[in-house]
């Protein structure tokens, strides 16, 4: 194989072969560039591993899954951050999905075609402002308002992170159920209307069912988004580190596992259990979006299948 | 109630859910704009803070934002469209390439602070960067390289096959007709995706935290070994550490990082409707 290679460069006219070999030497270059891409994706698994693993064996499961974070006391109990974690996701979620899938349905159905090209760049705006700016407005604004109208003690709490998460998700989750809707095949609403449904039974009963997939997506990508955001979490949730007790946590101080790692690295020293536990927590991050985002790609993926069977 | 009453109602509900989602992002604007403008002036954009940060300006904060944006586009622009020729141009369909597109969805799905401690483990420690431009536009570049690959490989696809039939037809060679007509036509879309990735990258802190911000430095970095000032650092510093922090020089910061984030974008929209326009296929 190898001489009969040889022998065909040979045959060739130096110029040529010249180019031939830059084909070749382009080629490995661009695929090398695509393959790196896995390599990063591993080197980021590696490099969290090589620093988080050693967490596992400093302190023992009892502490890590206990209900009390007290690093400077040796407690490290990861419970309390999870936990509020998914607390202004899950109020983050709570608050985004049905907007955004409302104002999607708007902007698809409703509204004329000038004030589209008005909304669209206005959410490609809210998408493009920086987390750590929502997060000074939420300080110096919101959160005094919630305050104030919700009679709490400080206005920094779960509930505010979730109203800021909530708004740094829409944008994801509204063009993203937009495009859903606008996969769902003309014939579908011809015949809903032909039926003599009206518009909004058209909507309500054929449009939004058919796209449900696509916006089983957009509320992945959406808690993806949520549970990962770090400073206006940290900037607006009071950071207490504790279990929340029910329905009224949602407006107490909590503290994320973000806002846990970009607070206290700082002020670590390398290598030492407190240093490992926040690689640790950064594990836990990157396994549970890598599941979302997972989640989100297999539905994805089912929904192309879906329409190809469509067309065929 | 009847069927036409109740579509009323929901297209009411509807209506006020998209004045809901936009209201906030003009009150946003507005707000910042409005209590932010006054501390604009010359003084504040041409000199460093002083007195901890309570007086003075923020342009060694401004001029670390723009070092660390350029370094984010030298890391994200080779690879992403590079990646994205890859993907558009020579993958087949095969299991190498699915692996590569899970591993894009992966990426852009891992969270900014995650980043933050895979560049500290990575750049900053293994390899000895030290918190430096260098740890923290590699930690930034990666972070955009998904934004930049998809958007890309979407301008490589737009340009259309007969284009790359007749250059192989005249004689030119696979990667002949990629860098000589593909890619230029590709252009103007490829450099939309890389300004939407810088966007991004220019306003992210949590990244920057522990592999290149620095609270406090008088002076301009003088090599990518070097730590440097960010905006968006900036901003959180003197929004959460700094007490009795004058409000003007807070909004003002917050005004110049969002202008400059929002400059990108408005960059990006006019590329993109300036050569749809010119285009023509």
């Amino acid at each position: 194989m190898a001489i009969e290679q040889q022998a065909a460069t040979q045959a060739v006219p130096v110029a040529r072969r010249r180019r031939l070999r830059g084909e070749t030497a382009a080629e490995a270059l661009v695929r090398l560039s695509g393959i790196s891409v896995i390599i990063f994706v591993v080197l980021v698994f590696v490099f969290l591993a090589r620093e988080g693993i050693p967490a596992f064996f400093e302190v023992e499961a009892g502490n890590l899954l206990g209900t009390r974070w007290y690093p400077t006391v040796g407690r490290y109990g990861l419970l309390p951050l999870i936990t509020g974690s998914l607390l202004v996701t899950a109020g983050a979620v709570l608050i985004s999905v049905p907007l955004g899938l409302a104002a999607a349905i708007y902007m698809h159905e409703l509204a004329p075609a000038w004030l589209r090209e008005i909304l669209k760049p206005l959410i490609e705006i809210l998408a493009g402002i920086p987390s750590v700016v929502l997060g000074f407005l939420g300080m110096i604004a919101v959160a005094p308002l919630l305050r104030e109208h919700l009679n709490m003690p400080t206005g920094l709490s779960a509930f505010a992170g979730s109203v800021m998460l909530a708004y740094m998700a829409l944008p994801t989750i509204i063009s993203v159920s937009d495009d859903a809707i606008d996969a769902v095949p003309r014939s579908y609403r011809d015949a809903s209307l032909a039926l003599g449904a009206n518009h909004w039974q058209t909507v309500c009963h054929a449009v939004v069912p058919a796209a449900r997939s696509g916006i089983m997506v957009a509320v992945m990508l959406g808690i993806g988004r949520a549970i990962g955001e770090t400073m206006a979490v940290l900037m607006v949730t009071g950071n207490a580190a504790r279990m929340p007790d029910g329905l009224s946590a949602l407006f107490q101080p909590v503290r994320t596992m973000t806002a846990t790692i970009a607070a206290e690295m700082g002020e670590v020293a390398n290598g030492s259990v407190h240093y490992h536990v926040l690689f640790a927590i950064g594990i836990v991050l990157f396994l549970i979006t890598f599941l979302v985002n997972l989640l989100a790609s297999v539905l994805m993926l089912r929904r192309g299948t879906r329409r190809d069977q469509l067309l065929e | 109630m009847s069927r036409e009453m109740k579509q009323k109602l929901a297209f009411a509900l509807l209506t006020a859910a998209a004045v809901v989602v936009v209201v906030p992002v003009l009150l946003v604007a507005g707000y910042i704009i409005w209590r932010g403008a006054g501390a604009i002036s010359l003084e504040f954009l041409l000199s460093a803070p002083r007195h901890g940060l309570r007086e003075g300006g923020i342009f060694p904060a401004a001029i670390g934002t723009v070092i660390l944006t350029l370094g984010t586009a030298i890391v994200a622009l080779p690879l992403g469209v590079g990646a994205a020729i890859y993907l558009s141009e020579y993958a087949r369909d095969d299991l190498l390439t699915r692996l590569i597109r899970m591993a894009i969805i992966n990426l852009a799905g891992i969270p900014s602070v995650v980043y933050g401690l895979f560049g500290l483990g990575l750049f900053v420690l293994f390899l000895r960067c030290g918190t430096s431009i260098l740890a923290g536009s590699l930690t930034l570049g990666l972070l955009t390289l998904p934004v930049v690959i998809s958007t890309a490989e979407e301008a490589i696809r737009a340009v259309p096959q007969s284009f790359r039939v007749v250059s192989v037809s005249l004689g030119g060679t696979k990667w002949q007709t990629i860098r000589h007509l593909v890619l230029p036509n590709a252009l103007p879309g490829i450099i939309t995706g890389v300004i939407l990735g810088l966007e991004r990258a220019a306003g992210e802190t949590a990244p920057i935290l522990f592999t290149v911000a620095a609270v406090y430095l008088p002076r301009l970095p003088r090599s990518i070994f070097d730590q440097t000032m960010a905006l968006p650092y900036h901003l959180f510093v003197i929004s959460t550490q700094v007490p009795g922090m004058p409000m003007t020089l807070q909004f003002g910061t917050a005004l110049v990082l969002l202008a400059f984030v929002l400059s990108l974008n408005a960059a990006a929209t006019i590329i993109r409707s300036h050569f749809r326009r010119r285009r023509s296929w």
